[in-house]
C-alpha cells in the first residue's frame, strides 16, 4: 500500500507543494475514487454512454418501438447520413434548409451580440458615469431568466397586435405578421430593386438539393424576431465578459495615450481593442457554439414554421426523432451538428492560438506608449 | 480625465472646448445607458402590465404598462384553469433535489480533484473539461435512449438523476478548493480525522462562497431547464414549469390568444429567479466568466 501511494504521488502533477509521505495519505487513492464516483457514474451514464448509444442508433432505422439494441432493428449503415447529403429527397431538403436558416441566424446573431456586448461594456465601464451597477444588472437580467418564459414574452411583443408593431405604427410603418411571414429578408431586398422572382440562372440547380435562389433567401421575417430575442438575451452575459477584460486594461495606459493627444476613437481602436482581443475571441467562440444550438426559442415560438424558415438542425433532429419517430435520422442530424460545432471550435482555437503569438507585438505597444509620453 | 485637470491650464478657449466635449460625452453616455436600459427592461414591464389586463385591452394597447381596467382574472385562471400548481410543485421538487445533489457531488469531486492524490486524477480532470465542451443540444436523443434503456423514462428519477452532477460545477469547486491553504486540513488530518471528516467539517465550511455560487447556479439552471424535461418525460403529470409553459403556449387552451394568461404564467415562472438574482447578483457574475453556453 505504501509503495503504491508513493508512485501515485510521484506521478501526480498537482499544483500544491509536493509533500513527503506519511501514513495519513495512504488511503487517498481509495478515497479519491470514492469522492469522484458519483460524478463519474452520472456523467458517464448520461453523457458518455448516450453518445455511444446514439451513434449506434444513427446507423439503424429504429422507430422507437422496443429496444434499439436487439437484432430486430434494421441496420442501415451510413444510409441516414447519405440521406442528408447525397440523396435527393425531403430529408436532404429539410436538413439543408435548416442549415441555411441556422447559417443566416449565426451570421447575424454572433456579430450583433458581440458588438452590442462590447458597446455596453465600454459604456458601463466609463468612470465618469454614475448608477452603472444598476444598468449592468439590467443588461444582464434577461440572461438569467428562463428561455421559455422569455420566448413567451417575445411572442407577445412580436404578435400582430403586439408592442413591436405598435411601436412601428408610431413611425407610420405597417409591421408584418412576424410569425406568419416566411419571406427572406434578402429576397425582400431583391424585391426593392425589382427582382421579385428568381432569375432563371438561380431558379433551378444549386448545391445540395436547394436552388441558389433558396440559398440566397436570407433569414425570414419570422426568424428575425427569434434573432432579436437571442441578441437581447445573450448580450448581457457577453457584456460581463468584456467588462472583466476591460478591468485588465491598465488605467495608466489609457491616460498616457490621452496625454499623447489620442482621440477617444483612436484609443479604442489602438489601445483598448487590441488588449481585449482574447476576450473577443472567447465571446465569438462561445457565441458560435451557442448559436448553432438554438432550440428552446424555436420550440416555443415557431416550431420551424412558417414554411420551415425557422427550422434549425437542433430542432429538426428533435422533430425527426420525437415527432416522426425516425430516431436513426434524428441521431444522424445530431451527429452532423456535433461535428459542425466541434470543427468551428477547433478553427476558433487555432485562430486564438495564432493571436496569442501576436503577444510580443502587443507588449511592444504597451512599452512604447509610456516611452513616448 | 482627472489627470487632464491637473495639468497646467491650457489656453482658455481650448479648455472650454474640452469641458463642453466632456459634458457632451457624459450626456451621450447617459443617453445610451437609459436607451438600452429601456430596451432591456421594458419587455418585462410590458409583461407585468399586460398580465393584469383583459384580453381585449392587451390586444388594443400592447405597449402601455397600465392595465385599464386592472384585473387579476388571468392569475385566477392560471391557478384554477391550468395545471400550473402541479408544474410548480414538480419544478420545486426537481430544483431542490438537483441543487442538493449538484452541490454535494460536485464538491466531493472538486475536492478530490484539487487535493487528493490518486491514480488517474489528471486523466479524470481532463475528462471533466472535455465533457464541458459537449454541446447540450446534440444530447437530446442520446439522453432519451439511455433513460429508456434504464427504464426510468417518464419518471421523477429520469427528470432528476441525469442532472445531479455537472462538469461546470466540479470545475468551479476544484478551482476554489485549490485556493484554500493546505495547512488547515493537514492539522485536522494529523489530529486523526478521516479524509471525509476533514472534507466535511474543515474544508467545506471554508468553501462557503463557492458553495453559494454553485447553489445559485444550480437553482437557476434546474429551475429554467427545458430540453431535458422535454426528452425525459411525456406524462403531463410530470411536467415542470418551463415544460408546462411551452405546452400552454402551443395552444392547448382552446379559443383566443389569451396573452394575459400566458404572460402571467411566464411571469410567475420568472419571479423566483428574479428574486434570487436581485439578492445574489454578484454570484451570477462568476457564471458568466466561466463561460456558460446559453443559446
Amino acid at each position: 500500500m505504501a509503495t503504491e501511494t508513493q508512485t501515485a504521488v510521484a506521478t501526480a502533477t498537482g499544483d500544491g507543494p509536493r509533500r513527503r509521505r506519511g501514513g495519513i495519505r495512504s488511503n487517498e487513492n481509495v478515497a479519491g475514487w470514492l469522492f469522484v464516483a458519483p460524478v463519474i457514474v452520472i456523467l458517464g451514464l448520461f453523457l458518455l454512454l448516450p453518445i455511444l448509444m446514439a451513434f449506434w442508433v444513427s446507423l439503424t432505422d429504429w422507430n422507437g418501438q422496443g429496444s434499439p439494441f436487439t437484432g430486430d432493428v434494421p441496420f442501415v449503415g451510413a444510409h441516414n447520413y447519405t440521406q442528408l447529403f447525397t440523396e435527393d429527397g425531403l430529408a436532404r431538403r429539410d436538413f439543408m434548409t435548416s442549415i441555411r436558416n441556422n447559417f443566416y441566424y449565426v451570421a447575424i446573431v454572433v456579430p450583433a451580440q458581440t458588438a452590442l456586448a462590447l458597446g455596453l461594456a465600454l459604456v458601463v465601464n466609463n468612470r465618469m458615469l454614475k448608477g452603472k451597477s444598476f444598468f449592468r444588472s439590467a443588461f444582464y437580467f434577461p440572461s438569467v431568466t428562463s428561455s421559455v418564459a422569455i420566448s413567451v414574452v417575445f411572442l407577445f411583443l412580436f404578435a400582430n397586435s403586439g408592442a413591436v408593431n405598435a411601436l412601428l405604427g408610431f413611425f407610420g410603418i405597417d409591421g408584418p405578421e412576424w410569425f406568419a411571414d416566411s419571406r427572406g429578408v434578402l429576397h425582400l431586398l431583391f424585391g426593392v430593386v425589382g427582382v421579385d422572382s428568381p432569375p432563371a440562372a438561380l431558379a433551378d440547380g444549386g448545391p445540395l438539393g436547394l436552388s441558389w435562389w433558396d440559398w440566397l433567401a436570407g433569414p425570414s421575417v419570422a426568424m428575425i424576431s427569434i434573432i432579436t430575442l437571442v441578441i437581447w438575451t445573450t448580450s448581457g452575459t457577453f457584456m460581463l465578459m468584456f467588462l472583466a477584460g476591460l478591468q485588465n486594461v491598465p488605467v495608466t495606459l489609457d491616460e498616457a495615450s490621452t496625454l499623447d493627444g489620442a482621440s477617444r476613437w483612436q484609443r479604442l481602436r489602438h489601445v483598448t481593442l487590441p488588449l481585449l482581443r482574447p476576450t473577443t475571441f472567447l465571446v465569438l467562440t462561445l457565441g458560435l457554439i451557442g448559436s448553432w444550438q438554438v432550440f428552446d426559442q424555436v420550440y416555443v415560438m415557431s416550431q420551424g414554421a412558417p414554411a420551415k424558415t425557422t427550422l434549425t438542425p437542433a430542432y429538426l433532429s428533435y422533430r425527426t426523432a420525437f415527432r416522426d419517430f425516425d430516431y436513426g435520422s434524428g441521431a444522424a442530424i445530431s451527429f452532423v451538428l456535433f461535428l459542425i460545432i466541434i470543427v468551428l471550435t477547433l478553427i476558433q482555437r487555432r485562430v486564438l492560438a495564432e493571436r496569442d503569438t501576436d503577444r510580443p507585438r502587443r507588449g511592444w505597444w504597451r512599452r512604447r506608449v509610456p516611452e513616448r509620453s | 480625465m482627472a489627470v487632464l485637470n491637473d495639468r497646467p491650464p491650457a489656453a482658455p478657449a481650448r479648455r472650454d472646448e474640452r469641458a463642453a466635449r466632456t459634458l457632451a460625452t457624459r450626456f451621450l453616455g447617459y443617453a445610451t445607458l437609459v436607451f438600452f436600459g429601456l430596451v432591456f427592461l421594458y419587455p418585462f414591464v410590458i409583461q407585468i402590465g399586460n398580465s393584469l389586463k383583459t384580453e381585449s385591452d392587451a390586444a388594443a394597447n400592447p405597449l402601455s404598462p397600465f392595465p385599464d381596467p386592472l384585473t387579476l382574472d388571468s392569475f385566477e385562471r392560471i391557478f384554477a384553469g391550468t395545471n400550473f400548481p402541479l408544474w410548480l410543485g414538480n419544478s420545486l421538487l426537481v430544483t431542490v433535489l438537483v441543487t442538493i445533489g449538484r452541490v454535494f457531488f460536485d464538491s466531493l469531486a472538486g475536492y478530490a480533484l484539487a487535493r487528493l492524490r490518486f491514480r488517474g486524477r489528471n486523466g479524470l480532470f481532463a475528462a471533466v473539461v472535455a465533457v464541458l465542451a459537449v454541446p447540450g443540444v446534440v444530447l437530446l436523443i442520446p439522453k432519451f435512449l439511455v433513460l429508456n434503456q434504464l427504464g426510468i423514462y417518464n419518471s421523477y428519477a429520469g427528470l432528476v438523476v441525469p442532472l445531479l452532477a455537472d462538469a461546470a460545477g466540479v470545475f468551479i469547486m476544484k478551482q476554489f478548493f485549490e485556493s484554500i491553504p493546505v495547512s488547515v486540513e493537514e492539522a485536522a488530518r494529523i489530529d486523526g480525522a478521516s479524509i471525509f471528516r476533514t472534507f466535511w467539517s474543515v474544508v467545506l465550511p471554508m468553501a462557503k462562497p463557492a458553495l453559494i455560487t454553485l447553489t445559485i447556479l444550480s437553482f437557476q439552471g434546474s429551475w429554467n431547464e427545458f430540453p431535458h424535461s422535454l426528452v425525459s418525460v411525456q406524462n403531463p403529470d410530470l411536467f415542470t414549469l418551463p415544460r408546462g409553459l411551452a405546452d400552454l403556449v402551443s395552444g392547448s387552451l382552446g379559443s383566443g390568444t389569451q396573452y394575459p394568461l400566458k404572460l402571467g404564467a411566464a411571469l410567475l415562472a420568472t419571479i423566483p429567479v428574479a428574486i434570487i438574482f436581485m439578492v445574489f447578483q454578484r454570484y451570477f457574475v462568476r457564471d458568466a466568466n466561466d463561460g456558460s453556453d446559453k443559446g
